[in-house]
């Protein structure tokens, strides 16, 4: 074992994990953040705590991941490149460990221009593939970015983001395997609602060798309507919803639709349980988080493996 | 080269109307070229400074000087037998070029016409695209002649990030994204093998981290 993440343990045991998420409160409400922990707590295995997530201001992940720490729960700490340099990425990863996060996500964030200040100044430092070297280094070689030894280094359990439907298509698995070489541990995706696409990626992925090199979780999220779905399609940049899904969902009565939705969600993990090389799940119910247990059960992955 | 645009009008209009004599300078470089602050510009930036002034039953007198490169203190020189008859110099040369005019006229002030864009080139009649932001450490060589510091939205040296589509930016319909431009080009020149080294942290000294930029020519100084 690299660390003493709980994701890693399960992972390690060769059983499907299963991840969502928490996005902080827009507003300092700590209450919020174990409400909606609360709601997925025994049906994960870990919480990613987003990052100022779409651009916009939150409570910061570290400060709600530390709120999740002390409900005994295991948080995924996501950090973004977009807000911070190199020496106050280094330090908050210091400061959430030291405060007992030992799991993270390496992402560059989305754009300013998405978000609430689009007047900021995008930092940038460093992008993602650097950022899980720098941790990579900080764990393995107890040294910062910039060459000085760490006095006690921060042991985080890595993870990055892949979006296998991004263009261009052939180059997702070279990126892919680029985020491998520079020390991730783990991956999330992006949503998947082209699964034959997606098998397709992970057919390239396991001809590569790397689902023997990093732990790959599947990206999924249920759709609460018709129009979310063809918002996701038209709206969302990098992302794949098939129109076979906008007719299924749109082929419903409108009281109807969520219910196809947490449905396509299902069937969704059941197919793709069935793909080399992906190591387990996570659930992006995007406001809709009461839905995850429900998912979690009937797609046969509760109970969790207790550690 | 480096672009401008020129700035509002009342925006001049603010600086410029406590005075009754302004020395209007453009610049025969970069400004001219994107058609700026040229000769031209200068000529019909008078005019309308003229009319506006005139509107408002006022005559200013605006001396119009375009010199040859106004970020060169030899061509600056050019504006002492007029500076005693002015009470301020409009410049619509880029940043340079105003500050090269307000060090050697300390006691004039100085303001300018137009705001500095980018380094960038024209590609085609009447457009220009931001291409080069001076890192100081040219990585063209690496990335099949494709800046990924300058033309990247998220400025990232391993890219694509998640948020391109069909080639294009997801901050606008209308941008590149930079790295389907590089991954094109490597594909072109048979160096798709490049695009799976990772590039470093950048060394953000040379691209301005490290306090305003020098270069110090041995050869050339006297």
């Amino acid at each position: 074992m690299k660390t003493e993440s709980k994701l890693e343990k399960v992972l390690a045991s060769g059983a499907l994990a299963v991840t969502s998420e928490v996005g902080p409160p827009r507003g300092a409400i700590p209450e919020r953040v174990r409400q909606k922990a609360n709601l997925i707590k025994d049906h994960v295995d870990a919480i990613n705590v987003t990052d100022n997530q779409t651009a916009m201001v939150r409570m910061s992940s570290w400060a709600a991941g530390v709120i999740i720490k002390q409900m005994g729960l295991d948080p995924i700490l996501q950090m973004v490149t977009r807000d911070r340099n190199r020496l106050a990425m280094q330090s908050d990863i210091i400061g959430a460990y030291s405060l007992g996060i030992n799991t993270m996500m390496c992402l560059s964030g989305d754009h300013a221009k998405f978000g609430d200040h689009p007047m900021a100044k995008g930092v940038f430092d460093l992008d993602s593939i650097q950022l899980v070297q720098t941790v990579q280094k900080m764990r393995d070689k107890g040294k910062f970015q910039g060459g000085a030894d760490i006095d006690t280094p921060p042991k985080m359990f890595i993870g990055a983001a892949a979006n296998p439907f991004a263009d261009p298509f052939e180059l997702r698995v070279m990126r892919l395997a680029k985020k491998v070489k520079a020390g991730a541990d783990f991956i999330q995706t992006q949503c998947i609602f082209n699964l034959d696409k997606f098998e397709k990626y992970m057919e390239m992925v396991c001809d590569r060798g790397l689902d023997k090199k990093v732990h790959l979780l599947a990206g999924i999220t249920p759709m609460k309507s018709a129009g979310m779905a063809r918002y996701m399609k038209n709206k969302v940049p990098g992302m794949d919803v098939p129109d076979e899904i906008i007719k299924r969902m749109a082929g419903v009565s409108k009281e109807k639709q969520p219910e196809e939705g947490i449905k396509i969600a299902i069937e969704s993990i059941e197919r793709l349980k069935q793909v080399k090389g992906v190591h387990g799940f996570h659930i992006m119910a995007i406001e809709w988080e009461e839905k995850v247990p429900q998912i979690v059960e009937k797609a046969g992955l509760f109970p969790r493996p207790a550690l | 080269m480096i672009t401008a645009e020129q700035k509002p009008l009342n925006e001049i209009l603010d600086y410029i109307s406590p005075y009754d004599r302004i020395i209007l300078v453009g610049c025969n470089e970069c400004v001219t070229v994107c058609a700026a602050g040229g000769r031209k510009e200068v000529g019909l930036l008078a005019s309308a400074l003229h009319l506006n002034f005139l509107k408002h039953g006022r005559t200013v007198e605006i001396k119009e000087i375009t010199l040859e490169r106004q970020c060169d203190p030899e061509y600056a020189e050019e504006l002492v037998s007029e500076i005693d008859r002015t009470d301020a110099i409009l410049s619509m040369a880029c940043g340079c070029g105003v500050q090269t005019i307000a060090a050697r006229y300390n006691e004039k002030p100085v303001f300018p016409a137009v705001n500095t864009k980018f380094m960038g080139a024209s590609v085609s009649q009447g457009i220009w695209e931001e291409k080069c932001q001076g890192c100081g450490d040219c990585l063209l060589g690496i990335t099949g002649g494709i800046c990924p510091v300058a033309r990247c939205s998220k400025h990232l040296l391993n890219g694509p990030c998640g948020g391109t589509s069909k080639g294009m930016c997801e901050i606008a319909p209308d941008v590149d994204c930079a790295w389907c431009l590089i991954w094109e080009r490597l594909k072109a020149l048979g160096m798709e093998k490049r695009y799976e080294e990772i590039m470093e942290a950048k060394d953000f000294r040379a691209a301005g981290g490290g306090g305003p930029r020098r270069i110090i020519r041995k050869d050339l100084s006297l």
